[in-house]
Formats: structure tokens, sequence, C-alpha cells
């Protein structure tokens, strides 16, 4: 009976919206603060569930550090009810929110290291906040080489932090778009295909990958092809997730939950699953 | 309930011993369930006292087949398992987790329903189904986090077991290594002797809670003669299972097999129904439902059990991961009998046989198996 004493997991606590931020035609970035007054405390790569009353709840990633003491800063795509109803909410109204959940990137383990930042749209999101601490102890690590790919050049996400991470002297930035327009004079193609020319030392670096499912299974092959250990490169899965505790079953990716296994997991252990269609 | 071993000597009581215990845990403020006869199956509900039992009656299951037959004698668990597992009643099919409010300020607060745990007394527990709660209560009650309703309801039911006395038509306990006999995680265990004019049952004590309930009930210490009586119950009902599951390396088997032909044979016969997750006493999936109410300023989260055989219990932005049923069917099974071992340290199976029995199809995944290990290789060329 002493378990009745511990808290509800599948109860959220209730933040307000500091700021909602359009970032790009369907996305908005939202700011918020706890009601309670807590600091929110969490790695880079961890996520929320969040609460939008009278829809649902969804899990979506934090993508400031939560060194920058911004509270839980989110990157919302609208892309069904719940989502679209979250990327509506106007700064002062109130969601909930449980977490933080799951794995996060192995910042401090890449200490020393070569870092190789490799995203596909949306997912520089929940590699931000890696970013961002990675920078703020540059000295901690080797190389640092940021690569994103975007659909078009109105797709691409967090253009101001892209801009300023590519004027440090210490930091390789790299943009390219699937489709370009007239007016873009950057690179045309898939993120993968700059990972070739990218300066790592494949033996002393980490990878952390997030993007599209097939984006991130081409990346990880390109860099097992440039030599890089499969143990070396992460990816930040996505399934269809209920209560982020992992007693739903919902976001079994074989015998992981990518709820508490992940989101981050480390390729040699899901390269098997996949290559498997529809697993 | 507190873990005891089993006390071996035992006792006797008679059919008006049994109907004194359901009245002594009624007594206590439990609520008593057990198996009773609804729309001609056997289901677990609420009882009132043994004239609720299904006596004289047994199933009769096979693949894709239940029936209710009459037996010879007045055998009040004379049948395999119920159609429904316990887990409706420690895990409810539907369950509001909590609710929310819009305040005047457009501001959302959020709510726990306030109420004290069924106090559950589960009459006529099944080895397998004992195992079942265990295998589920890993999964909710020892990951990192504790559904914390589902403990507590677990941890005040009062379990009356029964060992079985003959083996269900799609009954591998044996093979699961889940009965027939229970031999732990019950308060009182019983064993049936309905023969001729002799009806009695041989009581064993699981836990000082059982020792307490049985002090109130009129019975005598078990001879040997009857003690033996029982034990040969549970020998003769092992003897008797005409099915098995050989699980001996089963989790490198599945897990190896993703392309394994045979579930592109199984695609072609299951119906992704769900039925046999519905009736499976371990599968705990569920998803959450918002419902509003018409003022919009009432919100509840309501947790309803859910089957990996949905399109919508994978699907994320874009489409399902699992669209086609061979993808369903093989993550169902890959789930259940090899991935569980590495999430619980356990197989998700106990051989109770109601995925069998309640298929429309009949699919028996002791089958596939078995199609599978018989050519393993098979697949991996694909």
């Amino acid at each position: 009976m002493q378990a009745a004493a511990l808290k509800d997991p599948f109860v959220p606590d209730i933040c307000r919206v500091a700021s909602a931020r359009r970032e790009l035609a369907d996305a908005v970035t939202l700011e918020l603060e706890p009601l309670s007054g807590a600091r929110p405390d969490f790695r880079p790569g961890q996520f929320n569930m969040l609460y939008a009353f009278g829809v649902g709840e969804v899990a979506i990633s934090m993508s400031v550090s939560a060194h920058e003491n911004r509270g839980f800063v989110h990157t919302v795509r609208n892309a069904g009810a719940v989502s679209g109803a979250l990327a509506a909410l106007e700064p002062g109204a109130t969601l909930g929110v449980r977490g933080p959940f799951g794995t996060g990137w192995p910042v401090a383990e890449a200490e020393g290291r070569d870092v190789l930042i490799v995203a596909g749209g949306l997912g520089l999101a929940p590699l931000r906040p890696a970013i961002q601490e990675v920078l703020a102890r540059r000295e901690r690590y080797g190389r640092v080489t940021i690569l994103a790919g975007c659909r078009s050049p109105h797709d691409i996400l967090y253009q101001r932090d892209l801009e300023r991470w590519r004027q440090r002297l210490d930091v390789t930035v790299e943009v390219t778009v699937d489709h370009a327009g007239t007016g873009w004079h950057g690179d045309v193609g898939f993120v993968t295909g700059l990972i070739p020319r990218s300066p790592f030392d494949p033996d002393k670096a980490v990878a952390m990958v997030c993007g599209p499912e097939v984006m991130m299974r081409f990346a990880a092959g390109a860099l097992l092809k440039a030599g890089m250990p499969a143990a070396d490169i992460y990816l930040s899965m996505e399934r269809n997730m209920k209560c982020a505790i992992g007693l739903c079953g919902h976001c079994q990716f074989g015998p992981a939950f990518v709820c508490k296994d992940g989101p981050v997991l480390p390729y040699d252990r899901i390269a098997g699953l996949l290559a498997v269609q529809e697993i | 309930m507190q873990a005891l071993k089993a006390d071996n000597s035992g006792f006797v009581i008679g059919p008006d011993g049994l109907q004194r215990l359901l009245e002594v845990l009624a007594g206590e403020g439990y609520r008593v369930v057990g198996p009773a006869l609804r729309d001609d199956a056997i289901v677990y509900d609420d009882i009132d006292g043994v004239a609720s039992l299904p006596v004289g009656w047994t199933d009769r299951q096979e693949p894709g087949r239940y029936a209710l037959e009459r037996r010879e004698d007045n055998a009040c668990f004379g049948y395999a398992v119920g159609l429904h597992s316990w887990k409706k009643f420690l895990f409810p099919p539907a369950e509001t987790l909590w609710t929310a409010q819009r305040g005047s300020d457009g501001a959302i607060a959020v709510s726990t329903p306030e109420r004290a745990p069924d106090k559950f007394a589960f009459i006529g527990v099944r080895s397998c189904e004992i195992h079942a709660m265990a295998v589920q209560g890993r999964v909710f009650e020892e990951g990192p986090y504790t559904d914390t309703a589902y403990a507590a309801r677990r941890a005040g039911a009062f379990i009356v077991a029964v060992n079985c006395a003959e083996a269900g038509g799609t009954c591998f306990c044996v093979s699961m290594e889940t009965g027939p006999r229970a031999e732990q995680g019950f308060d009182l265990a019983l064993t049936e002797l309905a023969d001729g004019a002799e009806h009695w049952f041989l009581v064993e004590v699981g836990s000082e809670a059982g020792r307490a309930v049985l002090e109130q009930v009129p019975h005598v210490p078990a001879t040997a003669e009857q003690a033996e009586a029982a034990r040969a119950v549970s020998e003769r009902t092992a003897s008797g299972m005409g099915r098995g599951l050989d699980t001996q390396g089963i989790k490198d088997l599945l897990q190896d097999n993703p392309e394994h032909s045979r579930w592109d044979d199984v695609a072609e016969r299951c119906l992704s129904c769900a039925n046999c997750t519905m009736v499976c006493p371990t599968c705990f999936c569920s998803t959450v439902e918002e419902h509003s109410d018409l003022t919009g300023e009432n919100a509840q989260r309501v947790r309803k059990w859910d089957s990996c055989f949905t399109m919508d219990y994978s699907y994320i932005h874009g489409g399902s991961v699992r669209s086609s049923a061979r993808s369903r069917y093989r993550q169902w099974m890959t789930h259940k009998l090899a991935n569980w071992i590495d999430q619980f340290g356990t197989s998700g199976c106990v051989g109770c046989g109601r995925c069998i029995t309640w298929c429309p199809v009949g699919i028996d995944l002791t089958e596939e198996v078995a199609a599978i290990r018989a050519a393993p290789e098979e697949g991996r060329s694909r």
C-alpha cells in the first residue's frame, strides 16, 4: 500500500506560456514557466509530455538547454490536433506539462572528442540544447561541426542561431536544402551528403543525429562509411507515445521503449531494428 | 498479501466451508469476485456466495471455439479459465486518470479523483493467472515509474487460488512453467475434489491473511490420503495437457527472424481484431482519451485498454509505423514471447490459451512458433 503515497506519474504540472514565437510557417517556439515557480532541470535530448486542454497530450523535446534559465522551451510543429492546439497557444495561456522524460544526448561523454551534429528539418530542435551546452564549454571538445538539412530555404529552423554559430571561428556550420529557390547560394542536397567532407576524426568523434527516420538511417550509414564506430553514433527515435513512462506500450521499438530507453539511443543498439520495415 | 510458503499439510473444507469463506471475505470488506455464468460463457464478476458459481458446468475450449457443457458432478471450479482475466479488475478497461477544469480566468487546473482503491477478493484464480498478475506487476510496479493506482489495487487483493483439475483444450501452462499447481502468490489455494458423493476442498495457506481468514471457516486437517488425492489432481492435469510451447532460445529465435515467411502466412489469416490482446492476462497496452463536456470547461483523461493490432497504436505524423497485419502480428508475438524477456526479465506468456480460444480464426501461437522453429533460417535470405 505504500506505493499509493508516491506521486502519480500521469498527472501533469501546470505551466504558463511566457512567450510564443513563430519559427516557420508551421512551427512555433513556446517558452513555459511552471506556475509552481520550480526551475526546470533536464538534459539535452529529453522531452516533456505537453497537454493542450480539451485536446490531448503529445511528446515534445526541449529545444533550449536548462543552463540558459529560460524554463521549458519547446518548438512545436503543427502536425495534428494536439500539436496544432499547442502551436496556437498565446502568451499567458496555461497547459499541462509532465517530464522531463527519456535519455539525453551524450554531451558529457563527448568531452575530449570531436562533436558532429547532424539535423534534418525540425530535428535541430532536440539537438539545440546539446549544441548550446557544448559551445558553453567549447574548450572541453575537439572540432565541432553542425550539419543542418531542410526542405527549402523557407524551412531553415533557428536561422539566427545558425548564423551566430557560423560566425564563430571554432565551429563548422553547414546548411543544405533539398529544393532551392532563387536567392539560395548554399548547398543543395540531403544533409547526409555533407558528412564525407566534414572535419572530424572518426576514431575520436561522437555524432548526434536527429531527423526523419529515413534521414537518420542514411546519416548513420554515411558516418559508418566515414569510419565511425556504431557505438559513437546517437540517434533520437520517434514513436507514438501516450504515457512516456514505460507503461502504455505504444513507443516500443523492438525491445526498447523509446520513452524510457530512448529517445536518444546508440546506433549499435538499434541498427538491426532500423533495417527492418514496420518494426 | 504477505508472502508465506504454502503450508503443505493442508486443511479440508466442504462446500458449506466454501460458502462460509465467501461470507467471511465479504464481511471483511472485500469486493468478492469469482467465476459466474454470463451469456453462455464463464466470466469473472461479482459473486454472492456459492450459488453464483458455475456449479456443474465446464468449458470446452479449442482454437477459435468456446462452449459450455454440463458436467456429471457438481464441481464449482470444473472449467479451465474464464473468458476475461483478472486484469479487468486490477487494470480496469477504462479508468479516469485525472480531470482538468478551465477557470473563469482561462487558466486550467488539474485534479485527481479521490477514492479508496477497490479491495478485491479473487475467487478461483488459476496458477497461470497468478503468474500473469506477477508479470503485469513487473510492468506496472517495478519500472522507473509506478502505476500507483494499480499497485494499490494489487497490494490490497486477497487471492483464493484453485488448482486446475483438468487441462483446458488450449492450455499450455506446463511448458511455460506457470502451472497447473499454484505454488505461491496466493492467500489460500484450493484443490477441489468432486468425485461421486464426495465433494470437498483441500486448502493450502499461502499468507498470514489467508490463515486469519481460514480461522473463521470450519476446517479440519487433511489426512495423508486427502493430501495425496489433491496432489494427484494436479499431476493428472499436468499430464493431460495436450499443447506445449518450446521456449528454448525463443528470444533469439523470434528476434532473429523478423522477415520469416511465416509472418506472411499468419498475416493471411489474422483479422487484426485485437481479441487476443483483450483476453490476454498480461497485455498491458493502453491509450488515453480526452473527454470534454458540452460546456468545454471540463475535461477528463481516460485511460483505456489499447491493442498493438490497431492502426492508431503506432500512428505518428505521416502514418502508422505498422500498417500491415504482418507487422502487427509480428509485433504482438515477438513482444509477448521475446522482447518481454529483455524488457521485464520474464516471458509475457503464461500459457493460459485464451488468445488461441478467442481468436476468431483459431490462430495458435504455439503453432506459429513451431513453424518458425522448424525453418529458422528461411526468412533471413529475404
